[in-house]
């Protein structure tokens, strides 16, 4: 799809060349995927709010356009002409690269995420470490803020941050480990190409413990209920967020949205077949459903994870902040290391009924 | 080396989980608590003065302000010491409505614990949950009084007036449609007591649905179960009432212990806990709600088939006829009197409690032969429990914190006064 795009830049504008072109058609890529990442990203906050008005008896925003589809506009319009205010004693600088250091991994990782066959920026042979490796970048902005800010509860909340995000990193590690054993790559495109042939080909059933600790763990690693004790609203009033107002609050806001998108979008990449039909090999269903493209599969599997966020978010309390580091520590990652060793087993000696 | 400090965290006021004006200087080894402090007198309103100059009846709305979420308890208490004094019999059907207010107040208040309580701990919905049948109780308190929140419903010598027939039902409205609307009113279609004993009836399905979100629910139990325990005698020697006392295994009711009102004509039980913690008096009580469903009952039941006078008929309490007024001099007379100068009391003190949904509340008032009181000094159950916070907070987390404050049920107007 893009290569059909550049060359067709190439042929109809024959001057245009070199360097400049380059920047240009990358430039292109990026806006045409960041616009739609942040369109998506301000219509999960209004998904949130409306389901979880659902859930909870309430009807949610239904003010601003029809049934307040306006609404996430709104909020945008609000929070860039909302003032920043700056604690007397906070330290300037940090302060205002805190957000800037968590929302740009937020946005830098999607560089290597496929969102269909040919549909992505760059396919980066390691993406899968690519990902691991801004991902982790973005706990930095949280420990910033809570430094900067020179305040107690902010504190708080990054201590919290910075050991529930670096535990958690490694169990994500681990999980992503036996994806890549049992794709025999780290490319995010040949993990989904290897997934092909039917909902059966996909990792989630000889991977399914994996699976649910990696979805626990992706709860953890966005800071969502019930562990969301970095801002631990009821407990530190907020966490890292207290002192921070206007955009510099909203680029948090949308880096863990953003965050919470890509991690849906890790989801069904790494275990439920990225953009692949689920009706692949089923004999009349494929054939019917042939029109349907690929990103859109890719699409309504994500929204089904954004759902479970909310749904979680709905219904469990918050855990304590040392359960959770118990649950990682004593309970995930002797599971994880258990199951590296028996998916190293079975994809060597090819036991078992998946290898 | 360094010099090491603890951590010195201002909790509250300003804070969402310090249910109203806590301030509570927590000292913190790391997330640990070392020192709980709390704070309180910010909600001050000096109730006890207040009442020390007007006559007897303009202090029951004081008595609502106090724990603003039990409201009609509080001024049982407060009729209940002027009964006493006076040795006035109050009708038995008055009691029986009162009972059944206390119980739906009880109701009531709990459900605001749970909401806020499951909240403090991180559970959303079921707050929302609660108020959804808060809501219905609110709508009987105002079908009564005609107010909301301060009834103002108890009077010396009985109740302001007899339960009304008809239940107020939802208007039309733009905003729900015919079918909405007719479903709203279905069970608003007969008397107050009708309605009451719908929900007496239905009520113990929702309590249901509040376990089943919370009660097995792993994470509810690992942030309750040993947190907070307190032993029996240390509960007793803190000078514990109501849940908390019984949470820690101590069987102590004074609806049972010196039975007021009708309690003991009425069939309930007393919940009480094993251990101690927040679970147990989470679990006590989840359970006094559905006594008090059954309580309801009971009292529906009653009232249903027993009519008669809500109000003693000693004219040195009770208002005269209304009817009167309009053609009677002397009934006019009476009723200005009454509202303008109220009655005397005879020399001398009581002190009357009842079991409020936050433990014993009681009302001491000396009184000295005038139309008020010489003094009033109100027993708030909330304030041996805040006062504890230091002994059940310590050694614990900075989440726990939260956890305590919401099993201690604290509501500041009680306790600040």
């Amino acid at each position: 799809m893009w290569q059909g795009f550049v060359d067709f830049v190439h042929q109809s504008l024959p001057w245009f060349d070199g360097g400049l072109a380059v920047v240009i058609i990358i430039l292109i890529k990026g806006v045409t995927l960041i616009l739609p990442l942040i369109i998506m990203m301000a219509y999960m906050t209004y998904a949130e709010r409306k389901v979880i008005g659902y859930m909870q008896l309430r009807i949610g925003p239904n003010r601003v356009g029809p049934i307040g589809l306006l609404q996430p506009f709104a909020d945008v319009f609000k929070m860039m002409f909302k003032e920043i205010i700056f604690p007397t004693k906070a330290n300037v600088y940090l302060f205002v690269l805190a957000p800037i250091l968590a929302f740009v991994p937020a946005i830098a990782i999607w560089a290597v995420i496929p969102l269909g066959q040919d549909f992505y920026i760059t396919n980066l042979d390691i993406s899968l470490l690519y990902v691991l490796a801004i991902g982790s970048v973005g706990v930095y902005g949280i420990i910033l803020a809570g430094w900067a800010s020179n305040s107690k509860y902010p504190l708080l909340g990054a201590l919290r941050s910075a050991s529930l995000l670096v535990s958690y990193e490694i169990v994500i590690g681990f999980v992503v480990v036996t994806v890549v054993m049992a794709a025999s790559s780290v490319n995010l495109n040949e993990i989904v190409s290897s997934q092909s042939g039917g909902i059966w080909n996909w990792y989630w059933i000889p991977l399914f413990p994996m699976m649910i600790v990696f979805w626990i763990s992706a709860l953890a690693e966005t800071n969502r209920a019930p562990f969301d004790v970095v801002e631990g609203e009821s407990e530190i009033a907020g966490g890292t967020h207290v002192e921070y107002s206007g955009m510099c609050f909203a680029l948090f806001f949308m880096a863990e949205y953003i965050n919470m998108i890509m991690m849906a979008a890790l989801a069904v990449l790494m275990f439920f077949g990225g953009w692949h039909s689920p009706f692949e090999g089923v004999p009349y269903l494929q054939e019917f459903f042939a029109f349907v493209p690929d990103i859109m599969w890719l699409l309504g599997k994500m929204s089904f994870f954004l759902f479970l966020y909310l749904w979680i978010r709905a219904t469990f309390p918050r855990y304590r902040y040392d359960q959770i580091m118990r649950l990682c520590w004593k309970v995930f990652l002797p599971l994880t290391i258990v199951w590296i060793m028996v998916v190293a087993l079975m994809t060597q000696l090819h036991l078992g009924p998946w290898f | 080396m360094s010099e090491m400090r603890n951590y010195t965290l201002n909790f509250g006021p300003q804070h969402p989980a310090a249910h109203g004006v806590l301030r509570l200087i927590l000292e913190l080894d790391g997330e640990v608590i070392e020192r709980a402090d709390p704070h309180i007198g910010l909600l001050h309103r000096g109730t006890e003065k207040l009442a020390e100059s007007k006559p007897y009846n303009q202090s029951i709305g004081y008595m609502d302000r106090l724990d603003y979420v039990s409201m009609m308890c509080n001024e049982h208490a407060y009729v209940m010491a002027i009964e006493k004094m006076l040795g006035l019999e109050v009708p038995e059907r008055a009691k029986y409505i009162r009972v059944m207010f206390d119980e739906i107040t009880r109701i009531l208040n709990h459900l605001l614990w749970l909401g806020t309580h499951a909240l403090d701990v991180g559970a959303m919905s079921v707050f929302l949950y609660a108020f959804r049948e808060r809501e219905k109780l609110i709508d009987c308190y105002e079908a009564v009084s005609g107010s909301r929140m301060h009834a103002t419903y108890y009077r010396p010598g009985g109740v302001y007036r007899d339960l009304p027939d008809k239940m107020p039902q939802y208007l039309e409205s733009k905003l729900r449609s015919k079918e909405e609307l007719k479903e709203m009113n279905k069970n608003r279609q007969g008397s107050l007591l009708e309605f009451i004993s719908d929900f007496a009836e239905n009520f113990p399905e929702s309590i249901d649905q509040y376990s089943g979100l919370l009660t097995e629910n792993r994470i509810w139990k690992q942030r309750l179960v040993n947190i907070g325990v307190v032993s029996a005698d240390r509960a007793k020697q803190l000078g514990f009432t109501g849940p908390m006392l019984r949470g820690s295994g101590v069987e102590w009711d004074l609806r049972k212990t010196q039975p007021y009102s009708v309690y003991d004509q009425l069939e309930f039980d007393i919940p009480v806990g094993v251990t101690g913690d927040c679970y147990d008096r989470y679990l006590v009580r989840m359970e006094e709600m559905r006594q008090s469903c059954h309580l309801i009952k009971q009292c529906v039941r009653w009232l249903k088939s027993n009519a008669g006078p809500v109000m003693s008929d000693d004219h040195k309490v009770s208002p005269p006829n209304r009817g009167d007024m309009k053609d009677d001099m002397e009934s006019l007379i009476h009723h200005f009197k009454l509202f303008t100068e109220g009655y005397c009391l005879p020399e001398g003190e009581v002190y009357s409690a009842v079991e409020a949904p936050k433990g014993e509340f009681g009302v001491y008032l000396v009184s000295d032969g005038a139309n008020k009181p010489y003094r009033v000094k109100l027993r708030a159950p909330g304030f041996p429990h805040l006062a504890s916070i230091d002994e059940m907070a310590k050694g614990h987390m900075l989440s726990d914190v939260v956890t305590i404050i919401g099993t201690q049920d604290i509501v500041f107007g009680e306790i600040d006064r």
